[in-house]
């Protein structure tokens, strides 16, 4: 070209200052601060994260909310047996004259353990699992999906009824541990899909062009780029522990006396219902609205993350 | 923003639709809203197209040009998408003043629409037969049988060897090539007046492509078609249109017979994406550059959009938005369909 | 051309000659490296300019297509690379062009061993790259390094920018004291054009171009002498194309680089290469210089993939010849018989089917001065000018 100002120009400075300024103004974004500010903005998150954090004072420092513990002596007496609510005992008092809202009180410990806990392990192991198999592919791939089908064909509560009365004693570790034994399929599934779609990403494709190994490319590459939905299941996931729990225990063989879950209060309330509504009235109520405010809380979650929605 | 039809074709009169452009956008403004702000994505298009005309609408990535078209089709995500201004008329009629009802009227069967993506815009559980015939029977109450028959000849028409023995096949059945000629058939099918062709090349190999081209300009002339070609090649355009309006951040920068803007461009930006097409004289120098980046559409600059990255920029572009000004040759005369957004055009085109 | 399929066996038959202009092809300049130690030390020695770097011999790479679940059977063969071999020169820049399907990518993959090659070999300064395993492996990635196609998906979009660039480093610790990285890091941002302060951001807050120079600045972090590009300007912007070819050409001169440039824009190989292999199906069917290949080609599958580029120049068009050939590529898994282009070939006779014609130098032009002497797959070859201007 004859025209002089068609003559090469090199961009290296004037490309980097250009988009200086326009970077100036734009805020950092990756996906996690996307995330979190779409879940600030999030009604359904706040209300629920708000009556999570209740939950969770309440199991950490149950002595904040009322002076009496349930295990102390002479908690309960019987000669208040079904006693309606009264000035000071705001729930009333069950079948054996103990106080509701002190027992209700304690009863949010061992349903956020075993939701934690269940969540926990059941992420651990079906998220590893899953890794391995999506990343591994071949014959390892093939037996970790075949054994995930098996387990997957066996329904919740009847596993859990199974495995449970194996166990002489039911506390919140025996059932959260069975619940991860049923559990972590789902997880491994939803894990190893994540995996398989990463793994033929150019980016994965660079670090092993650039020798990198194994480990590096699961742990920088892969993990970080599939844990999304990960997460999101987990944390949908907590609701259902907590409510499998409580109908574990509600069924006699989950949490066992003298230990406290709110699924054993409702099966204690249940027949007396008509006339003393106000023994099953409260824990259910505690339950339902944990339960719901963890799945909404998953919602949220869902919706930030997910990387379809977007 | 002014007309730029003022300068491309005689405005037809209301009264006799037939004889004016086929289809004209004027002053066309579309918004998205997003996170990050208002994106200003189309603002102040105008263009024309006539039957049996072929008007390619340029630009890259970000530029407009498919929110455009988008737009006409009446296909445009809304929200987030929002058209503030502007009117699409259609044999002079305002589509956007149109009822639903009858905007998908003139969907199809007048506008039709062909899209990169051949793959992704069929239907993948429905045999290609039966998509195609399912126009028939949507629109003109064909039976089953007709519809599979005109199915077939319309295959042949767009020259899908062994068509008889293909009409039931799926789409994944067929190769980028021929899902392409079948997507040019579903539009075709209803003999529309005008086809907007979405970048309907861009995913298929330069042999194939030519292929798919060339039956396409074949079948505008059999059927006296207006054609709009969305694309960023500017070999492809060079090879079909027969007029030009280049888009950047949203507006028309240049239209232009497509001789002339080869020839002598009159917008900076026209030039540099000319200038930097490598060239067989140019071997072994290093490429011109556009430097820079085209502005996000939440933040355009003020004044001429190009202005940060134009090699003519002044005071006056930072400032003042160019209108699209007439380009009229060394003995001030019109040049016909020509105009360019700059504020030194002239200087453009001279230089 | 027999001893095509048997490449020079024994070690050093013959020196590089001084840049040919179309590579022998039987020649290979071998090295017989008993232990890694001498692997490494032969891979790690400087090259120079004009020396065979990189020598491909009848590379083949099949894909198996299995049916069954648990119990895969094979019931036949991709052949997505089958028999192909070239020369790369240090300091050169071989463009390898060919539509879809032709398989330019899986050389690009076999290349980088991040495929095993069913059969063949890759020389690389006369190592053969194709046997290495372990420390020597490591050592060639050190010296090959690739550029992708997509600038959106080729970086990770949870690690930094400093990060991208800086792992090639944590891969190769002996390349950059632990201490020296993250101005090394700043150095190469800069090198490729981009802002050193920019070294904390995330791959999103950069427009498709800037990724890409990311991209080119993680291949270029272990100073390797060859880079393997893979379509690296074709999910570009026309306007930011023309920004990193130039920073190409600039980088490959600060670095005497030796690109493998493989595309499927002809205007943007020509611009770029010294050297031009047009694939087909597999195979490779044409082989020489860049002024050869698009002004005196002599395979009609050249001829027919130059005249069907779009030619943005209106006046250019309307008097340029064009071959617009008919049907798609056929699958690679059935390929044709004998020469594989002859089902959409304007120049196809009943030879074509039977016999397979070798890449080697047209009877008609071997000896003459004429640019249309260069290696030619086809049995009818004869030139045919069909570029315009």
């Amino acid at each position: 070209m004859t025209d002089p100002t068609a003559a090469p120009t090199m961009p290296a400075p004037g490309t980097t200052d250009g988009a200086d300024e326009q970077a100036k103004s734009e805020r950092v974004a990756s996906l996690w601060s996307d995330a979190r500010r779409d879940l600030v903005r999030n009604p359904i998150f706040l209300i629920s994260a708000v009556i999570i954090l209740g939950l969770i004072v309440l199991s950490v420092a149950p002595q904040l909310f009322t002076e009496r513990s349930p295990y102390e002596k002479g908690f309960c007496q019987l000669s208040n047996s079904m006693e309606p609510p009264k000035s000071g005992h705001p729930f009333g008092y069950d079948v054996q004259g103990c106080d509701v809202y002190t027992r209700t009180i304690y009863g949010a410990r061992n349903s956020v353990i075993v939701g934690i806990l269940t969540s926990a392990m059941t992420s651990m192991v079906g998220g590893v699992l899953g890794l391995i198999a999506g990343l591994r592919g071949g014959w390892v791939d093939t037996v970790l999906s075949r054994i995930t089908e098996i387990f997957f064909a066996i329904p919740l509560m009847l596993g859990g009824l199974l495995f449970l009365s194996m166990f002489d004693t039911g506390n919140v570790y025996t059932v959260a541990l069975i619940l991860m034994v049923l559990g972590w399929p789902s997880v491994f599934r939803i894990m190893r899909g994540a995996v398989l779609s990463n793994k033929h990403n150019d980016y994965v494709i660079a670090a092993r062009a650039l020798g990198a190994g194994t480990w590096r490319i699961a742990t920088r590459h892969v993990l970080p780029n599939a844990i999304a939905p990960v997460i999101v299941l987990s944390t949908i996931n907590l609701g259902i522990y907590i409510s499998a729990e409580a109908a574990l225990s509600y069924l006699g063989i989950g949490v066992q006396s003298p230990n406290i879950s709110w699924g054993l209060m409702i099966a204690d309330a249940q027949s007396r219902f008509l006339n003393h509504p106000h023994m099953l009235l409260y824990p259910s109520l505690f339950l339902s609205v944990t339960v719901l405010a963890f799945i909404m809380l998953g919602d949220a979650v869902r919706d930030a993350l997910d990387p379809k929605l977007r | 923003m002014t007309l730029i039809d003022k300068a491309a074709d005689l405005p037809a009169p209301r009264s006799e639709p037939d004889s004016g452009p086929l289809l004209e956008v004027r002053d066309l403004h579309v918004e998205f809203r997003t996170n990050e702000g208002v994106a200003k994505a189309v603002n102040g298009v105008s263009y024309s197209v006539s039957a049996g005309e072929t008007l390619a609408v340029l630009g890259e990535s970000g530029s407009g040009k498919s929110v455009t078209a988008q737009t006409i089709m009446g296909i445009l995500d809304i929200p987030p998408g929002k058209i503030t201004k502007g009117e699409i008329l259609y044999r002079g009629q305002d589509l956007l003043k149109m009822s639903s009802e009858q905007r998908r009227k003139i969907r199809g069967r007048k506008i039709a629409m062909i899209f990169q993506d051949a793959l992704s815009a069929l239907n993948p559980v429905f045999s290609v037969g039966y998509q195609l015939g399912e126009m028939y029977r949507k629109h003109q109450g064909a039976s089953r049988k007709e519809a599979k028959a005109r199915a077939i000849e319309l295959m042949d028409r767009v020259r899908i060897p062994a068509a008889k023995q293909r009409v039931g096949d799926y789409p994944h059945q067929f190769s980028g090539g021929m899902r392409q000629r079948i997507m040019i058939a579903m539009a075709m099918a209803l003999e529309p007046d005008l086809i907007i062709a979405d970048e309907p090349t861009t995913a298929l190999d330069v042999t194939v492509q030519a292929q798919v081209m060339e039956l396409l300009a074949e079948l505008q002339r059999e059927y006296n078609m207006g054609l709009i070609l969305i694309t960023h090649d500017m070999g492809v355009v060079a090879d079909v249109s027969d007029k030009i309006a280049v888009m950047y951040a949203g507006r028309i920068v240049e239209t232009a017979p497509v001789h002339e803007l080869y020839r002598r461009p009159a917008h900076p930006y026209t030039k540099g994406l000319l200038n930097s097409i490598p060239r067989l004289d140019q071997k072994g120098q290093e490429l011109y550059v556009i430097k820079g980046l085209p502005p996000t559409l939440t933040n355009i600059p003020p004044g001429c959009a190009f202005q940060p990255r134009c090699p003519m920029a002044q005071d006056v572009c930072r400032t003042d938005i160019p209108p699209l000004y007439e380009v009229k040759d060394a003995d001030d005369r019109a040049m016909p369909g020509r105009g360019s957004a700059c504020h030194f055009w002239k200087e453009t085109l001279d230089g | 051309m027999a001893e095509l399929d048997k490449p020079g066996g024994g070690p050093n038959d013959q020196p590089a000659d001084a840049v040919p202009e179309t590579p022998s092809l039987t020649k290979v300049e071998q090295v017989d490296a008993a232990t890694d130690e001498s692997a490494i030390a032969v891979i790690d020695r400087p090259a120079e300019r004009g020396e065979p770097i990189l020598q491909v011999r009848n590379l083949v790479k099949h894909f198996p297509l299995t049916q069954g679940i648990v119990f895969k059977r094979q019931v036949g063969a991709v052949r997505a690379v089958d028999g192909v071999s070239f020369d790369l020169h240090q300091g050169e820049t071989l463009g390898i062009v060919g539509e879809s399907g032709c398989g330019k990518s899986t050389v690009a993959k076999l290349l980088m061993k991040l495929e095993e090659p069913t059969s063949g070999e890759i020389f690389y300064k006369g190592e053969d790259i194709a046997r290495l395993s372990g420390r020597a492996l490591k050592a060639v990635r050190r010296n090959i390094q690739m550029v992708f196609q997509d600038p959106y998906t080729s970086l990770n979009p949870r690690m930094t920018v400093g990060d991208i660039i800086g792992e090639p480093f944590e891969i190769h610790p002996e390349v950059a004291p632990k201490g020296d990285r993250r101005r090394k890091v700043q150095e190469f941002l800069e090198t490729v054009g981009l802002n050193p302060e920019h070294i904390n951001r995330y791959p999103h807050q950069f427009s498709g171009g800037q990724r890409q120079r990311i991209g080119i600045a993680r291949g270029l972090a272990l100073n390797p002498e060859i880079i393997i590009c893979d379509e690296p300007v074709s999910a570009l912007d026309v306007s930011i194309q023309a920004q990193v070819i130039n920073l190409m050409e600039k980088l490959q001169d600060e670095f005497t680089l030796s690109y493998l440039f493989i595309a499927h824009d002809l205007s943007v190989v020509r611009h770029i290469s010294d050297r031009i292999g047009v694939m087909y199906l597999g195979r490779m069917a044409e082989i020489g210089t860049d002024r050869q290949i698009y002004d005196h080609p002599t395979h009609p599958y050249t001829q027919a993939l130059l005249s069907a580029v779009p030619v943005p120049d209106p006046d250019v068009r309307e008097d340029r010849e064009r071959i617009i050939l008919t049907g798609d590529v056929p699958s690679p898994a059935n390929p044709p018989s004998g020469c594989r282009f002859r089902t959409r070939c304007f120049k196809a006779q009943d030879k074509c089917a039977e016999e397979e014609p070798l890449l080697a130098v047209p009877a008609v032009f071997s000896g003459s001065d004429s640019p249309a002497n260069h290696e030619s797959a086809c049995h009818f070859a004869e030139e045919k000018s069909v570029l315009a201007g």
